[in-house]
């Protein structure tokens, strides 16, 4: 009796331009969240958008890859924004403790 | 390949030598790992070796490359202190070791032969230098600074990522010779409009990386905010390696498509010399001028890259090293100047300071003279055969398409001269207090080795020319 898969059933339905234009909207709302929000943990979620945008291209062109070299690449993708994420956040607290603030118009000690 | 793992490992024993009491083996120790790593990388030459299924690849353009970013490291390493004076805040272990698995970045994007290489050495590189930029935790310029830095290279960086992903769509390989082969071997169809997407992202996040206008606009205040030491490492460091990945991607993977990318690269570079070398004449601070002076400076080495002819990675090492030397030797002037007289408890780092440093310190004035003169390109410096390097492969590419770009460069090289003599000037005709400055043995000894080295090479650049 084989196995019924729904989920993959609808998957190999999906045409893979709905990928590509699912990723690069993700890809703008992050872009756009970067350059408009002025909060610092914002901007990281944006920058987070960004990166998952571009994960998603890969697996969704993986399928295409006998090699799955894309998904490969996601996997280390993955691991390198979470130890950026720790950076980020070690460097924000930081900035909290000076500044306190984590408002990038505020943190502008450069230009006095 | 040795001298990348051998780097990670001295990354973690010098960790774990922050354990001991005493810190006085740190700096003797860590300048000994690089040492050694540069020994060990020095054992592959003139062999060709692929690593790990065609994720790396090593010949003698990776050592050569490899070797002047590990000099400069040593050089910066050297000149490195206690990192501030409060024994009980002070983490020279932390620094040191994070000094060496950013080099490891470095020699992973000099060697990649492999996006996802790229892409790792890139990131390990640049979190390393995040930390680094943060690292004087109770300036709030350099928190400032690391958050900015932050902020601004991890867009970049998935500006970058996303552009590798469109690549990958396009080509269906991560691997350099592949999407090579897919790119000039013209598929039946045409190249997909996805990899020229893809191409002009990396290009962009590769751009930005090496402080190239109009991506430099974080360079003034990361490289003012940074801790000086710091700023040298970064300025050197990340410019030799950023070049020596910029040069070998487009040229192992889109040389089919050079009509595209030269366009690209001769606008940028036209921007960056012009805004790098303006805006660095109206500086008052020598620290900004010299983050500006490192904006012009990728100005100059793009040549070089959007030229591509053989000539062009001799041309871009010989740059690189000249350029790195020069700096770090201006940067250890600055760090001991700076720091006689703060103001309001910050380095002063104004012109001004520099005032009558020839009596104070005759030969801190000068080696700050010959590395200056050598930024400016004036010959019997490295500096000076560094930019006629450069501006003969534009040469050799013909005057139709790099002509323009030649005008700017040398016209630029002119304004260059201007700021960079005003500390010449101020240092050996204006007066200032007299107050000697001392200097350690070891700082002396690096002095005297980068203004040797500047102008050794100005006089013989065959000697290492002929290595590249």
């Amino acid at each position: 009796m084989p196995v019924f898969y729904p989920l993959l059933a609808v998957n190999s339905a999906i045409p893979l331009s709905y990928f590509v234009l699912a990723s690069a909207a993700l890809f703008s709302i992050g872009l756009g969240v970067v350059v408009v929000k002025r909060n610092a943990i914002v901007v990281l979620m944006g920058v987070e958008l960004m990166l998952n945008a571009a994960n998603l291209n890969l697996v969704a062109f993986s399928r295409y890859d006998p090699d799955l070299k894309g998904q490969m690449f996601g996997l280390f993708v993955i691991v390198v924004a979470a130890a950026e994420a720790v950076v980020a956040l070690a460097i924000v607290l930081l900035v909290y403790r000076r500044f306190q603030t984590v408002d990038l118009d505020e943190v502008n000690e450069m230009k006095r | 390949m040795l001298s990348i793992i051998s780097l990670s490992l001295f990354g973690i024993l010098n960790l774990f030598l922050g354990f001991l009491k005493s810190r006085r083996v740190l700096l003797p120790a860590t300048l000994l790992f690089i040492a050694l790593a540069f020994a060990a990388n020095l054992l592959d030459w003139n062999h060709q070796y692929v690593y790990f299924r065609d994720m790396l690849r090593t010949n003698n353009l990776f050592i050569n490359f490899s070797s002047i970013i590990l000099l400069t490291t040593f050089l910066t390493v050297a000149i490195s202190r206690s990192f501030g004076t409060d024994e009980e805040h002070t983490h020279p272990a932390e620094y040191y070791a994070i000094m060496l698995f950013s080099v490891v970045g470095a020699l992973m994007m000099v060697g990649f032969e492999n996006l996802i290489m790229l892409f790792i050495g890139l990131e390990i590189l640049s979190v390393s230098l995040y930390v680094l930029t943060g690292s004087d935790k109770r300036s709030l310029r350099s928190n400032e600074a690391a958050l900015k830095y932050f902020l601004m290279g991890s867009f970049a960086t998935g500006i970058f990522l996303f552009g590798i992903a469109l690549v990958y769509g396009a080509t269906g390989s991560f691997n350099l010779s592949a999407i090579g082969s897919y790119v000039s071997g013209g598929p039946t169809t045409g190249i997909s409009p996805l990899l020229y997407v893809g191409l002009l992202f990396i290009l962009a996040g590769m751009l930005f990386k090496v402080s190239a206008a109009p991506f430099h606009f974080w360079t003034p205040d990361v490289y003012d905010g940074a801790p000086t030491l710091f700023t040298a490492f970064m300025s050197t460091v990340v410019k030799t390696a950023g070049f020596a990945a910029l040069y070998r991607l487009l040229t192992v993977s889109f040389t089919g498509v050079y009509g595209l990318w030269w366009q690209v690269l001769t606008g940028v570079t036209v921007l960056t010399l012009l805004v790098g070398n303006i805006t660095a004449v109206y500086q008052s601070s020598v620290k900004r001028m010299l983050a500006y002076s490192s904006v012009s400076h990728a100005g100059y080495l793009l040549i070089a890259v959007a030229a591509k002819t053989p000539q062009s990675p001799s041309a871009i090492l010989f740059y690189s090293l000249a350029y790195s030397i020069a700096t770090i030797t201006g940067f250890a002037v600055l760090i001991l100047v700076a720091e006689q007289k703060p103001i309001e408890g910050r380095p002063d780092e104004r012109y001004e300071a520099f005032n009558g440093l020839a009596k104070r310190n005759p030969l801190l004035a000068f080696s700050l003279a010959v590395s200056m003169v050598s930024l400016a390109g004036i010959p019997l410096t490295a500096g000076f055969w560094g930019k006629f390097f450069v501006f003969s492969t534009a040469v050799d590419r013909g005057m139709t398409n790099m002509g323009m770009v030649l005008v700017v460069a040398v016209l630029m090289s002119v304004v260059g001269v201007y700021y960079y003599f005003r500390v010449i000037i101020a240092s050996y005709l204006k007066t200032g207090d007299s107050e000697p400055i001392g200097i350690r043995p070891l700082y002396r000894f690096i002095l005297v080795l980068t203004t040797a080295l500047t102008i050794g090479l100005g006089l013989f650049p065959d000697v290492v020319r002929q290595l590249f």
